[in-house]
């Protein structure tokens, strides 16, 4: 599949048609998890009410960080080993995207954190492991942007980039581990997504009551496909781009 | 057994280039006392207060003016064609960009572990914990140098880059920080020492072999 689409030609045949099929339904699935998460399931009465409604793009978004800080280290991995033009592109795309979603991420994290974990808590936004490693995911996003706005032309900023993002994949799990020993008293709730629980609210239940469950996947799936069509679009663009400037380039020579 | 040319060039430019011009050295240092001076002034004047947080702050100011010095690391030898030269030769970059940055830390790190005591015990730091922050500090300054080598390779051909250096080492500098804050309360016998220690060494490993590259392209 991806050495098929490596042809910039028949990706470019093939986003033509993905892009607004993945859009389209990104945006429906993500329409239908907000608006039975948000006005139809009830509130969650064990864990601050209505504020569970956060979580249908809290944790899609935190997801997306992730996997998409990932998918910009394969991109770079793929484009300094072989020097496959088209996987610089996607690198240059995905940076954007990834760092909207981790930013939404820690946004929704906080207001989440900030109203539920109430007075008991210091209410500390800056003092919570997981938010905190997402913020410093955040700060890889915007530097690996930075760097890449900062060199002049486009094969060196494509190169340093590259090393900046591979020399960051190494160390996201160190950052990960270290953020989680700083504090071990952690108030964000363990991962609950693979445990599936009763429909009935229970105390020792850890595992997530379906209604939700059905909301949160329709999340995941819309905000990816939505995230595949924004960076197909990035993508796109950016390859008209070159074609443009290569006729340019073209026409002062006199061709 | 004599170092191979190249490196031997590298460690003696970069020690005369800090000791010829009396303010290199004297600007990272400076910055540390300064910045560690200010914190009573935001913090209040508590004795207890300013104890307990003594050795997070001098960690922050540590951090800090690592900063001050990255931007010219690289940067000069780009300029005077020194880079090239050591490109040309048959020798490993990785192996002088690591020289380098060494060479800094002992000139411009190494001083700030000295000066150590000196601040803690104006900021009430209990002397039980001096030696284990002096170590920590050494450990903790060398990653800092290392990665914040690695951001100062990455734009050694962007101009004033400073602010980028900092927006791009600052996140790599995280684990050492927090690791090195909890070994310098819990001392040289806990967990989080040797967590430190795989923090430097992993540093030592992965860094002058990401500077080579950056370094490399930066030449061209």
């Amino acid at each position: 599949m991806l050495s098929y689409l490596a042809n910039p030609l028949r990706f470019m045949r093939f986003s033509r048609f993905a892009v607004p099929i993945c859009f389209a339904l990104g945006v429906l699935m993500i329409g239908w998890s907000l608006y039975n998460g948000l006005f139809i399931v009830p509130p969650d009465d064990l864990q601050g009410g209505d504020l569970i409604r956060a979580m249908f793009t809290h944790v899609p978004s935190a997801w997306l960080s992730m996997g998409l800080y990932a998918a910009l280290a394969g991109a770079s991995f793929v484009w300094y080993i072989w020097r496959h033009e088209l996987a610089d592109v996607a690198a240059r795309a995905i940076a954007p995207i990834g760092a909207g979603y981790t930013a939404l991420c820690f946004i929704t994290g906080s207001i989440w954190g900030q109203k539920g974990w109430g007075a008991g808590w210091h209410n500390l936004i800056l003092g919570d492991s997981r938010l905190m490693s997402v913020l410093v995911m955040l700060f890889l996003f915007l530097g690996y942007i930075a760097l890449r706005a900062a060199l002049e032309t486009r094969q060196k900023a494509a190169r340093a980039a590259a090393i900046l993002a591979l020399v960051g994949i190494v160390n996201v799990p160190i950052i990960k581990v270290s953020v989680d020993m700083w504090q071990t008293t952690t108030i964000h709730q363990e991962s609950s997504v693979l445990k599936i629980g009763g429909s009935e609210p229970r105390e020792d239940d850890e595992g997530m009551n379906p209604v939700y469950l059905q909301q949160l996947l329709w999340g995941f799936g819309g905000h990816t496909l939505l995230a595949s069509a924004m960076i197909l679009m990035l993508m796109r663009a950016e390859v008209y781009t070159q074609q443009a400037e290569r006729q340019i380039a073209l026409k002062l020579e006199g061709h | 057994m004599t170092a191979p040319a190249p490196l031997l060039s590298a460690f003696r430019q970069a020690f005369s280039e800090a000791w010829a011009s009396g303010a290199g050295l004297l600007l990272p240092l400076g910055f540390f006392a300064g910045t560690a001076t200010l914190v009573p002034f935001t913090l209040g004047g508590e004795a207890e207060l300013l104890s307990r947080v003594g050795p997070g702050i001098l960690w922050l100011a540590l951090a800090l003016s690592s900063m001050v010095t990255l931007e010219r690391v690289f940067q000069a030898d780009l300029q005077d064609g020194a880079l090239d030269l050591w490109l040309q030769d048959s020798g490993s970059i990785s192996l002088v960009a690591a020289i380098k940055t060494l060479t800094h830390w002992l000139v411009s790190g190494f001083p700030l572990v000295l000066m150590t005591p000196l601040i803690g015990f104006m900021l009430g730091v209990p002397t039980t914990k001096m030696i284990p922050a002096m170590l920590g500090y050494a450990m903790g300054g060398l990653v800092f140098f290392l990665w914040g080598g690695v951001a100062a390779a990455l734009s050694a051909s962007v101009a004033r880059g400073g602010l980028l250096i900092a927006l791009i080492a600052l996140p790599l500098y995280v684990p050492a920080l927090i690791f090195g804050v909890q070994m310098v309360d819990a001392g040289v016998d806990s967990p989080s020492f040797l967590f430190l220690g795989a923090c430097t060494l992993f540093a030592l490993g992965v860094a002058p072999a990401a500077m080579g590259a950056a370094l490399r392209l930066a030449a061209e």
